[in-house]
């Protein structure tokens, strides 16, 4: 076994040697945002050596951004049941959520709340000091009859508060963390198992090897991929691309949610909780059209509707502002105090990036790309999935994959609000119970092979000395752009042919890229490159599987195919992508079976709300 | 001051290797644009050149309205060398807290129009510099965790959830929102003499955020944990961290409620 710390002479690439430290663990988590963190620290607690790799400090990752919530049966404002949590989650999915995974997120999430509470997350009280509770979009009570108030929320700072809570509980563990290390490629044995991964320090420029029985992603989603997102910068889906380039599949990656309420022009997101705590969206003629998109639910449909509502009223002239090109978001009619206690967060933002006094003016929005319901296809134990000798539920030996870098799948076709913090935690959860499992702590490891680290070196060095014609921040542009005009809240047959073409050619583009800065202590420039190139082969994928889909499903909405096709299309996309940018396409087929006899299948129907 | 040098504090001149120099003036935008001058501290750690200013002009009419959004467009569209953290872009990861016109702040929430032309930016003073704007903050984060940032019980864990009256719960207030941006600590005179020892005011709000915590059952200890000439009463109510914060927080505020409880005790 390789002791941590131990240099080894590399493979020489390109006549220059990149001197390689090898580190050996248990398990190793790529990613410390929330569910990488709950999976490290049930690792931790579970006696197996793990290490927690980070491009950037834990609480710099993106569910510090989450604002509304996190859902949870925990029925503290009045009746509820996890059952009816699942039903919502099923139709918000437009049924092609995998019902096993989606009764084990439902049925665990009131314990994984509490558990947050006793690591001491501050949520916001109601007045006998139980959590407090808000609507949220598409929950319900009674199986679609009422409004749930199932939301937890530490004001609009639910993701801030549990990623900062949860890092404390990685410290209270002593858990490793390798801090500012850029992980470049997956480690895999000629027997398809995943051994590890490569990463590229950037304090000091030195390359890593890290051996493990179990390699974790939890590297996020690609919201980058497009124009405008309320998605951070590291949003760039560096596991999805490992994945891809270790010759394993994404699944469900058509499925890209907008969500309804982003800053105009900033693009930074404002939570769904304005509207469960009462506010509203109006177009030019000071119309609350959500009424007659969806009498019942109106402001709190599922977002794939809402978004979709407010493109139709813009594109029917009745958008506001000089270009009639967004729509209005009112909460000045809400009481200041609740205002001041409940959505501080979003009373900071709305000023500081639209210049507008919530108080008294509305906020300007618009459909933002927010989150890959597609990812990493896995069981509901977080394992990673592929397709072989026709057996789609092929568990990859070695290989999780966990929170939005996952399709596990859960959200299906298009997710609820406040349920991806709770996939984060039951899933990080649900991980780390499955390596205590079938991992002995410290055993021992057979030998990388010699050359494990050669293909990362070569993509590393590749694209440092990169000397084509393009800048890595106009390829990104034109993917951006592509992205935008051709794959975004409607799709339509041609546009999507088009796009297709557009964007394997800026795939090609690739090829030509440039890169400036040659060093390798924070090469910024390097790091967007490789951050470009995992980009890039997403939004391929992303285009040829939105290309594919003949129907409408969730946040999927082809104009040219506006039904919901289940008898052809109640199955997950699987993508795989070569190295010369030629996408596969298969399918697996959506669990249709439920975990236990406690529940039972939830049968298709029409998605209203 | 460059990681390469590290020189004891109480030295009063920089060594030579650690004077700011002129750097390069990059070209101008356009003819016809609105164009803001930017003088921004570079530093490379590949070679033996001591720190420079370099002056770059901000084509206005192709950029946000935010100091990140200008740097992000010098390095898209003049120089990709340019090196600086950035994360969420809209104040709440802090991962691009840097110096901007004398001030310690986000460049993401800072406006560029709110600052006087030319806008100079340097990394947060007093922290060893890794390369541009990007400082070492391993010390600032070995503080924040020496504080313990996790709730302490020895009571039985509840089967549902600890409660905590709405009253109680707003004593969090002002605290629980810290982003670790470290805008508050490094711009702290007294943080720059002694950040080996005493704490500084991120940590310290953070451990009043615990102390402050009704559910938490160890205040005592986390009390005696401060119970140090350094760590706590290095704070001599110089208020630059209040200053200083871009979530208009007020560390100073919270150090003085740790300084009474510390009292309070005694008595």
């Amino acid at each position: 076994m390789a002791t941590n710390g131990k240099t080894n002479d590399a493979p020489a690439v390109n006549g220059k040697a990149y001197p390689i430290t090898d580190h050996s663990y248990d398990v190793v988590v790529v990613g410390a945002g929330g569910s990488g963190l709950r999976a490290v620290v049930g690792c931790s607690e579970a006696g197996l050596r793990t290490a927690c790799i980070s491009k950037v400090f834990p609480t710099r990752s993106h569910t510090v951004a989450a604002q509304g919530g996190i859902a949870a049966a925990l029925g503290n404002m009045g009746e509820d049941d996890w059952r009816w949590h699942m039903y919502d989650t099923v139709k918000g999915s437009d049924w092609l959520g995998d019902q096993d995974a989606i009764e084990y997120l439902c049925r665990n999430a009131p314990a994984a709340v509490y558990e947050l509470e006793h690591w001491g997350l501050p949520f916001s009280r109601r007045d006998d000091g139980k959590i407090y509770q808000r609507p949220f979009g598409g929950m319900t009570t009674h199986y679609g009859k009422g409004t749930a108030q199932r939301t937890c929320a530490a004001a609009d700072r639910t993701g801030h508060a549990m990623l900062h809570t949860m890092y404390g509980q990685a410290l209270r563990h002593s858990a490793e963390f390798y801090i500012e290390y850029f992980a470049i490629d997956l480690i895999m044995d000629e027997e398809g198992r995943c051994r590890g991964v490569v990463a590229l320090n950037l304090d000091d420029g030195s390359m890593h090897r890290f051996s493990a029985n179990m390699t974790i992603l939890a590297t996020g989603g690609y919201g980058r991929t497009y124009f405008s997102c309320t998605s951070a910068h590291i949003c760039t889906g560096d596991g999805n691309a490992m994945v891809l380039r270790a010759g394993l599949p994404l699944q469900d990656m058509e499925f890209v949610q907008f969500h309804p309420t982003g800053i105009y022009g900033a693009g930074c997101l404002i939570t769904e909780g304005v509207r469960g705590e009462g506010g509203y969206l109006v177009n030019s003629e000071g119309e609350r059209f959500m009424e007659r998109y969806a009498p019942s639910a109106k402001d709190l449909a599922s977002r794939d509707v809402v978004s979709r509502s407010m493109t139709i009223e813009i594109r029917e002239g009745r958008g506001v502002g000089k270009n009639k090109d967004h729509i209005f978001l009112h909460l000045d009619h809400l009481d200041p105090k609740v205002i001041h206690e409940r959505l501080p967060g979003i009373a900071e933002s709305s000023r500081i990036f639209a210049g507008v006094d919530v108080t008294r003016e509305p906020i300007p929005v618009i459909p933002t790309c927010h989150y890959n319901m597609g990812g990493i296809p896995t069981n509901y134990h977080g394992e990673a999935l592929t397709k072989k000798n026709g057996n789609a539920d092929t568990v990859v030996p070695g290989l999780m994959a966990l929170g939005e870098a996952a399709c596990v799948s859960v959200h299906g076709a298009n997710r609820l609000g406040s349920n991806s913090l709770i996939d984060l935690v039951v899933f990080g959860r649900a991980a780390a119970l499955r390596c205590a499992e079938i991992i002995t702590p410290n055993a021992e490891q057979p030998a990388l092979p010699k050359d494990s680290a050669d293909s990362a070196l070569s993509r590393l060095d590749r694209l440092r000395h990169a000397s084509g014609s393009t800048s890595t921040a106009q390829l990104r542009l034109n993917m951006q752009k592509a992205m935008q005009s051709h794959c975004a809240v409607f799709r339509t047959g041609p546009v999507l042919e088009e796009g297709h073409k557009l964007i394997h050619d800026i795939h090609a583009g690739m090829a030509d890229v440039h890169v400036t800065d040659r060093s390798l202590i924070w090469n910024s420039d390097l790091i967007e490159t490789l951050e470009l190139d995992n980009l890039m082969a997403q939004a391929v994928v992303t285009m040829d599987a939105a290309k594919n889909r003949t129907e409408s499903r969730g946040a999927h909405a082809r104009e040219d195919y506006p039904e919901r096709d289940d008898k052809n299309w109640m199955k997950h996309t699987l993508s795989w992508l070569d190295a010369k940018g030629n996408v596969t396409l298969d399918y697996r087929p959506v669990h249709t079976y439920t975990l236990t006899n406690d529940v039972a299948y939830i049968e298709p129907k029409a998605r209203v709300y | 001051m460059t990681r390469k040098t590290e020189i004891a504090m109480v030295e009063f001149t920089l060594p030579k290797n650690s004077k700011i120099t002129q750097g390069k003036t990059w070209q101008h935008a356009p003819a016809g644009a609105r164009e803001t001058e930017f003088r921004i501290y570079r530093w490379s750690p590949d070679d033996e050149a001591n720190p420079h200013i370099d002056t770059y002009y901000v084509n206005r009419d192709d950029c946000g309205p935010m100091v990140l959004d200008a740097l992000i467009w010098i390095k898209n569209n003049i120089d990709p060398t340019l090196t600086f953290r950035r994360s969420c872009r809209e104040g709440v990861c802090g991962s691009c807290a840097m110096n901007i016109d004398g001030t310690n702040t986000l460049a993401c929430t800072k406006a560029i129009d709110d600052n006087k032309a030319p806008v100079r930016i340097y990394p947060l003073p007093h922290q060893p510099v890794v390369k541009d704007l990007v400082p070492d903050l391993k010390n600032f984060y070995a503080q924040y965790a020496s504080i313990e940032p996790w709730l302490h019980t020895t009571s039985p864990t509840p089967e549902k959830e600890w409660k905590q009256s709405h009253e109680d719960r707003t004593k969090l207030d002002g605290m629980y929102e810290c982003i670790l941006c470290a805008c508050c600590s490094t711009s702290c005179p007294s943080y720059w003499w002694n950040s080996d020892r005493y704490l500084g005011p991120a940590a310290l709000l953070q451990a009043n955020r615990w102390v402050q915590d009704s559910r938490d059952e160890a205040t005592g200890d986390r009390l005696d944990n401060l119970e140090d000439p350094f760590r706590l009463y290095r704070c001599h109510t110089i208020l630059n961290c209040s200053k200083a914060c871009p979530k208009s927080l007020n560390p100073a505020k919270q150090i003085a409620q740790l300084k009474k409880a510390m009292v309070d005790r005694q008595v």
